[in-house]
């Protein structure tokens, strides 16, 4: 006899559903307090070690944005380096129409998002794996068309005015704060967005489409909307990568070594939770850092623990970790009590990012 | 349930076979003997079972529990494409016949890994001589009736010892599905087993030697037709009677 | 003139191009997996034979066939292994394990080989030799040897596919996986066969590739890869001949483009590859629509 038939026959009493975690609050002042110390750290540390971690926000801000995509939506893009690479030259037209870089900033990311519209519209009736490719066929042809223009630094790129007047310090503490707030920004809205409807919605298509649709799910505006999402990420990244840069250039932004440094920092570090992006971005920059010298090594290796982790350990670093220990740093999961339940029992809690983090079963 | 005494061992033996869809419990506990020369024949509404059953005996569907043995050997984790060649054959649920083939083309794929045994291309062809004019094309094209016979010849080109039929009267006319099963006692003399499942209980009632009804994954009744009545079937295929639906296997036959 | 010669031009490179997407259609079409490493396994081929007429110095056209043969035996075994453990595991798990193959192959040609392009130096007779049609037209024979190459590989493929004993099992697999394994074919077994012919076809491409122009460690994704795929959504998903077509058509695009500015070639069969997306996205020689 199943609980539900019990419930029924007793009256009175009911499922309740709720939030899957009573300790949002301590979480939300942990973040909160964890971004204050980084914000601080222009201040007492070295640039060498700021200038890294802008690369490893760079990387964590593109990582979360393919995780949305990949781990939600269930798009597997190969170029989004094509949003990196708008948001780099859109910031690029700005400054050169005497915007400061920082402020054009956000206005490329937004026109990034603009962007994927017209993309998206050519690319989302494909099949997963030729969704993927179409992708990278998109990023390419939009490298060599930007590439047409001289007055952008045709296939040498130019370096980023609007920087003169600042000291290198504040420049570095700067583009550090622009990145960090990047990265917050991207995180938290990956982490609102899953918590809405809009969450619940995906996780539901991710497990079982049809049945999505049939309950009336709007799968194609949902699909879209993160679609546009992962460009705004991946464009303010690139705004980002432009302003550390002080330059632009086609090879360095639109080379599809971003998408696998984005996707294999995801899967080494966990497909479909938030918290494995921000392991897979430790794992890669310590790889990174480690190998420094040994130029393509880092790829190599990046790709072949890819490989295996994909293979064998399927739900990632985090998988793991929240395997044995159960922790959820950002919870978007809920909580269903049986009637009469007051412990919080294992078992029962659904969470949209358990599930199946593959497409295609 | 009633005891089958058959001379020698059974050709195909299942016993407290227990399936799973996922979390569901498909099948609990299911067993039954199939000796040569048997007509057994599955019955059951729709859901029962019937068709997981047959698909788990073929391998296509792995089992949780109980076992599955056939020429005394235990088959239960044998892939599907091995079983086919020892001699276990199944038309599938809906025909599945191979879109982009044609007819001839069919035939050739069930004939690849055939055992030795009487049956041919050219036997098929004899058997259902409306496919000498048509075996150049598509299958698609055919009607219901005429694919589910290309269905049957894919097997049999296979030679096998157990033939496993899967609904075969799904979606055809009556009339058709009498001439179709007309072909049986042909198959039968060439020494053929066959463990059939079907939702149009006369029909099966008509050709089968045992039969055996499945009510939501357990057996509700077992024999030989001649030994049941249309009573008891009908408890059987319903439950009890009159009742909703909930208590399944309370109050029939165990 | 000029233009005359471009299209021809485009037409030719057309057969290398379906050479390219062959394989990738086959294995799409069987398995439907995309492989995204399929273009690298072309350059490692390609690579492999400037390898090896530089160990052995044997005459170039003996080290086609091995490279082609080593290929497809790679090809079912990666299949049997990866791949196919990868398929096990769902679509993204495939296009994540071929993606890093592809990044770990490139890399790895990258690191040992440097990104210095490497010819296949077949000798300079071959390469520039050509013929001429009236004063105008020139027509290079290495073009035309390897459209002829391409045609003959299609066809031998088509006769393969319709006539032989796998390439039915290979259909059948391809229609409906559970019923072929009723009839008693081991569907794994089935697909190495697929991948083998994948890559051996794409090897074959490869080592051709090399002969017209120099390749490097980017050249699989960059050239091959991209192209091929392209020239698969121009002629038609699902289509071995539309493989052709499509190829013809960005070849004819590509050479057209430059035609008009030198750098526009790549771009200018992109460019088509989209309007071909938008206005036809079944293909150009699918009947009926096909998702």
């Amino acid at each position: 006899m199943s609980a539900v038939t019990d419930a029924t026959v007793r009256s009175g009493e009911e499922f309740r559903v709720t939030r899957s975690r009573r300790n949002v609050a301590w979480t939300g002042i942990g973040a909160l307090a964890i971004i204050v110390v980084f914000a601080l750290f222009p201040y007492f540390v070295y640039s060498g070690t700021t200038a890294i971690l802008v690369q490893a926000f760079i990387v964590l801000t593109v990582a979360s944005m393919w995780n949305l995509l990949a781990g939600y939506a269930g798009l597997v893009s190969v170029g989004q380096q094509a949003f990196i690479g708008l948001g780099a030259y859109f910031v690029l037209i700005l400054a050169m129409h005497s915007f400061s870089p920082f402020l054009a900033l956000p206005i490329a990311a937004i026109l990034a998002g603009v962007a994927a519209l017209p993309l998206w519209w050519l690319v989302s009736r494909l099949r997963t794996g030729y969704f993927a490719i179409a992708t990278w066929v998109l990023a390419v042809a939009i490298m060599l068309f930007i590439e047409r223009f001289p007055s952008l630094g045709s296939g040498t790129g130019m370096p980023l005015p609007g920087f003169s007047g600042l000291s290198p310090t504040l420049l570095n503490a700067y583009t550090y704060w622009a990145a960090l707030a990047v990265t917050v920004l991207a995180l938290g809205a990956v982490y609102f967005l899953l918590r809405s409807k809009l969450g619940l919605v995906l996780t539901a298509v991710r497990d079982d489409e049809v049945a999505a649709r049939s309950s009336g799910a709007r799968v194609g505006m949902a699909r879209m909307l993160v679609f546009v999402v992962a460009a705004v990420g991946c464009g303010a990244a690139g705004g980002v990568l432009a302003i550390e840069q002080l330059q632009v250039t086609p090879d360095g932004m639109f080379t599809v070594q971003w998408t696998a440094e984005m996707a294999f920092a995801v899967i080494i570090g966990g497909l479909g939770t938030i918290e494995g992006p921000i392991i897979g971005t430790i794992v890669y920059m310590v790889l990174q850092q480690t190998l420094q010298s040994y130029n393509a090594w880092y790829l190599i290796i990046l790709g072949l623990v890819a490989i295996v982790v994909t293979l064998f350990a399927r739900r990632g670093l985090w998988g793991l970790l929240d395997e044995k220990f159960n922790i959820r740093l950002f919870p978007v999961g809920y909580h269903l009590w049986a009637p009469g339940e007051t412990r919080r029992k294992r078992g029962n809690g659904v969470t949209p990012a358990h599930g199946k983090a593959s497409i295609g079963g | 349930m009633s005891e089958r005494t058959g001379s020698g061992a059974p050709l195909l033996e299942v016993q407290d076979l227990v399936v799973h869809h996922g979390q569901l419990r498909a099948l609990s506990g299911i067993s039954l003997r199939v000796y040569p020369g048997d007509v057994y024949a599955i019955i059951g509404a729709n859901g029962a079972g019937k068709s997981t059953l047959l698909r788990t005996i073929a391998g296509l569907h792995r089992p949780t529990g109980g076992s599955i043995g056939y020429e005394g050997r235990d088959v239960t984790r044998i892939r599907p494409e091995k079983r086919a060649m020892a001699g276990i054959v199944m038309v599938p649920e809906g025909r599945r016949l191979f879109p982009s083939l044609t007819l001839e083309e069919n035939l050739k794929v069930g004939a690849t890994y055939a055992r030795k045994g009487p049956w041919t291309i050219e036997r098929v062809y004899d058997t259902f001589p409306f496919m000498k004019d048509r075996r150049g094309q598509k299958t698609a094209q055919m009607s219901g009736g005429e694919q589910q016979q290309v269905a049957i010849g894919r097997a049999l080109v296979a030679n096998p010892r157990v033939l496993l039929l899967d609904e075969l009267s799904l979606g055809l006319a009556p009339v058709i599905v009498q001439r179709i099963y007309g072909v049986l006692p042909q198959i039968l003399a060439s020494g053929v087993t066959v463990l059939l499942v079907e939702q149009d209980v006369s029909q099966a009632l008509r050709v089968a030697t045992h039969l055996q009804c499945l009510l939501e994954g357990h057996t509700t009744l077992e024999g030989r037709p001649s030994d049941v009545t249309a009573e008891q079937v009908e408890a059987a295929y319903f439950g009890m009677a009159g009742a909703a639906s909930g208590h399944p296997g309370e109050g029939s036959e165990r | 003139m000029a233009w005359v010669n471009a299209i021809i031009q485009g037409i030719l490179t057309g057969g290398l191009y379906a050479l390219f997407a062959c394989g990738l259609s086959l294995m799409f079409g069987v398995m439907k997996v995309v492989n995204l490493a399929h273009g690298d396994l072309a350059t490692i081929a390609g690579y492999v034979g400037i390898g090896v007429i530089a160990a052995t110095h044997m005459p170039f056209l003996w080290s086609v066939p091995i490279v082609v043969l080593v290929m497809a035996a790679l090809g079912y075994v990666l299949q049997r292994t990866m791949i196919q453990a990868a398929l096990h595991r769902g679509e993204l798990t495939t296009l994540i394990v071929t993606f890093g193959l592809s990044m770990v192959i490139e890399n790895g040609l990258l690191q040992f080989f440097t990104a210095n392009n490497r010819g296949l130096g077949v000798g300079q007779g071959i390469v520039t030799a050509s013929f001429s049609i009236g004063s105008h037209i020139q027509i290079a024979w290495l073009l035309v040897i390897i459209f002829v190459l391409a045609v003959v590989v299609l066809l031998g493929l088509q006769y393969y596919l319709s006539s032989s004993k796998y390439g039915r099992l290979i259909r059948a697999v391809a229609d409906d996986r559970e019923a072929a394994q009723l009839s008693g074919a081991d569907y794994r077994h089935v697909f190495g066969i697929a991948a083998a012919i994948a890559f051996g076809t794409v090897a074959l491409a490869g080592v051709s590739y090399s002969m017209t122009t120099v390749i490097d460690p980017t050249t699989g994704t960059d050239t091959i890869l991209l192209f091929a795929f392209a020239a698969v959504v121009i002629g038609g998903i699902g289509s071995l001949w539309g493989t052709l077509v499509g190829g013809i058509v960005l070849g004819v695009a590509q050479q057209i483009g430059a035609q008009v500015n030198i750098s526009y070639e790549v771009l200018a069969g992109y460019v088509i590859f989209l309007v071909v997306l938008v206005i036809r996205p079944q293909g150009l020689t699918a009947r009926r629509s096909q998702s």
